[in-house]
């Protein structure tokens, strides 16, 4: 026994010395990234003005936060992501109940759906802008079409999947559609949901960003081609840097949520 | 007292290209606690007739009676046990034999103390917070059985309850099975292509043919007392014969 609960220990010991590893692995070619890009833009391996180089970021952003813009900047393109993809999953989520409600109207809307999918949404956006004005919604309305399409689809084939006997058991119940849609389909597809918001977060980004180059006043997506139009390619590295972290960040929420839902549902 | 009274049934399945006729004329009764089992070759439409009598599909012909002393009963007389136990994993075993009665806005303290009580005599009330995941197979569907049983229903339709699990679960989960419905007295009609499983379980079994399955023998089984439970059926001198019989009847339409 005694010996038992001692080879438990070690593995136990050897698991979680290699998650360690493997987080130590990750930090260190992050530092060693970004060190190498420094040495080289110092030495002129490459040139600085087309890379940049990690302290000439730095450099920008301490300048562009004595002004004191980056937070807004960095707040309004957060907050136009978080609306996009929460309205993305809610709207693709309803229109999903309705389709599935009424096999007629889904079998009409496939094709439909089929090619406003295979349309790149973006090249909508110049008629958004005149639709709903230059601005802060139209950035939302081209993320919130992005992924709303996406969403309808993957939630209305996640909504198929339910066992078919799941609902006959139900029917033999005497169960009303609108109770085989509450007590059965919505919860069987809970992981559907959650991978949907997942997929969401992504083009909600892919969204917000491109609204952003063509419309904005502020925002990482102005930042970035402002930089780009001024020949300030520092400002323009040092944006995406925070993009890459705040679009980790926000994935890293969404996993949060995930375990946590997947959880109670256990 | 007959309980169901299946009347001239007819089934035919439509497609753009053809019509099939799955079955012809099937008539047969079953007694009031009496255990049927319809046995024939896979894809006779032994579960459509199920889904008929259970008022899922609508025959192009015949007519199912059920007879009730009580029709003031709003639940549905039927009560549908499936191949897997279709427990939903995301309730616990309490909310999961439940549902019934939520579906039909009827949990009173009256039906939830009925439910509890088969869960206490059938040994599942001490899980009744856990999840069906953490459940063996045979558990699962003693608590599927118990979910079906929560709404009272007059006669029990079994689509082949035991084949998704493996032989030893089988053996025991059927006697158990059969324990249970005999002491609720449940008129119940099994559908099952296991011959021996039909035999060890059943009063009286109806062999179908291929399809467009008709009815080709109806088989009234008689045991001594002292086998009185699947398992010790199974040894039974006339086990054999009866096997054999509904054997050379299945194969003679093969």
């Amino acid at each position: 026994m005694l010996n038992q609960s001692d080879e438990h220990k070690i593995y136990v010991k050897n698991v979680k010395k290699e998650n360690y590893s493997i987080i130590l692995t990750r930090i260190v070619i992050l530092i060693a990234f970004f060190c190498l890009w420094e040495i080289a833009g110092r030495l002129k391996w490459i040139d600085p003005f087309l890379t940049s180089t990690p302290s000439k970021m730095y450099k920008a952003f301490i300048q562009i936060y004595v002004e004191g813009t980056l937070l807004s900047h960095i707040f309004i393109t957060c907050f136009e992501t978080i609306i996009g993809f929460v309205l993305g999953t809610i709207l693709g989520t309803f229109i999903a109940v309705l389709l599935w409600w009424s096999e007629f109207v889904s079998k009409v809307l496939d094709p439909y759906l089929i090619v406003l999918n295979a349309l790149p949404k973006v090249a909508l956006a110049p008629i958004i802008i005149f639709w709903v004005g230059n601005g802060i919604k139209a950035i939302i309305v081209i993320a919130l079409l992005i992924s709303i399409v996406v969403t309808i689809i993957s939630v209305l084939n996640g909504f198929k999947e339910v066992d078919v006997d799941k609902i006959k058991l139900l029917k033999t119940f005497g169960a009303s559609k609108l109770q085989i849609l509450t007590n059965l389909i919505i919860p069987a597809s809970i992981p559907t949901l959650i991978s949907a918001l997942k997929i969401n977060v992504g083009l909600s980004w892919v969204g917000v960003i491109m609204g952003e180059f063509l419309v904005a006043k502020n925002g990482l997506g102005f930042l970035i081609i402002f930089g780009g139009q001024i020949s300030q390619l520092d400002m323009v590295m040092m944006s995406i840097v925070i993009l890459s972290i705040l679009a980790y960040v926000m994935y890293e929420m969404v996993a949060f949520f995930e375990r946590k839902v997947v959880i109670k549902n256990k | 007292m007959i309980k169901v009274e299946i009347n001239n049934i007819c089934m035919n399945y439509h497609s753009l290209t053809a019509e099939t006729p799955a079955l012809k004329d099937i008539s047969f009764r079953v007694q009031e606690g009496q255990f049927l089992s319809i046995v024939g070759p896979s894809g006779c439409g032994k579960s459509t007739l199920l889904n008929i009598i259970a008022g899922l599909i609508t025959p192009s012909y015949g007519e199912i009676v059920i007879n009730s002393y009580d029709d003031s009963s709003s639940f549905s007389k039927i009560g549908y046990m499936f191949q897997k136990d279709q427990l939903f994993d995301w309730l616990t075993i309490w909310d999961n034999v439940l549902l019934g009665l939520k579906i039909n806005h009827c949990i009173t303290e009256d039906n939830k103390d009925r439910v509890k009580n088969l869960l206490i005599s059938y040994n599942l009330w001490e899980f009744r917070n856990h999840h069906p995941r953490e459940l063996s197979g045979g558990m699962r569907q003693r608590v599927a059985l118990i979910r079906t049983l929560a709404l009272s229903p007059e006669v029990l339709l079994l689509d082949e309850p035991f084949s998704a699990l493996d032989y030893q679960t089988r053996l025991n989960i059927s006697d158990e099975v059969y324990e249970i419905i005999k002491k609720e007295k449940k008129t119940t009609i099994m559908v099952t292509h296991d011959i021996s499983e039909a035999i060890s379980m059943s009063d009286e079994i109806i062999i179908l043919s291929n399809r467009p399955a008709v009815l080709i023998k109806d088989i009234t089984l008689k045991f001594e007392e002292n086998f009185s439970c699947p398992l010790k059926r199974r040894e039974a001198p006339n086990f054999r014969v009866y096997f054999n019989e509904i054997w050379k009847e299945l194969n003679g339409n093969a």
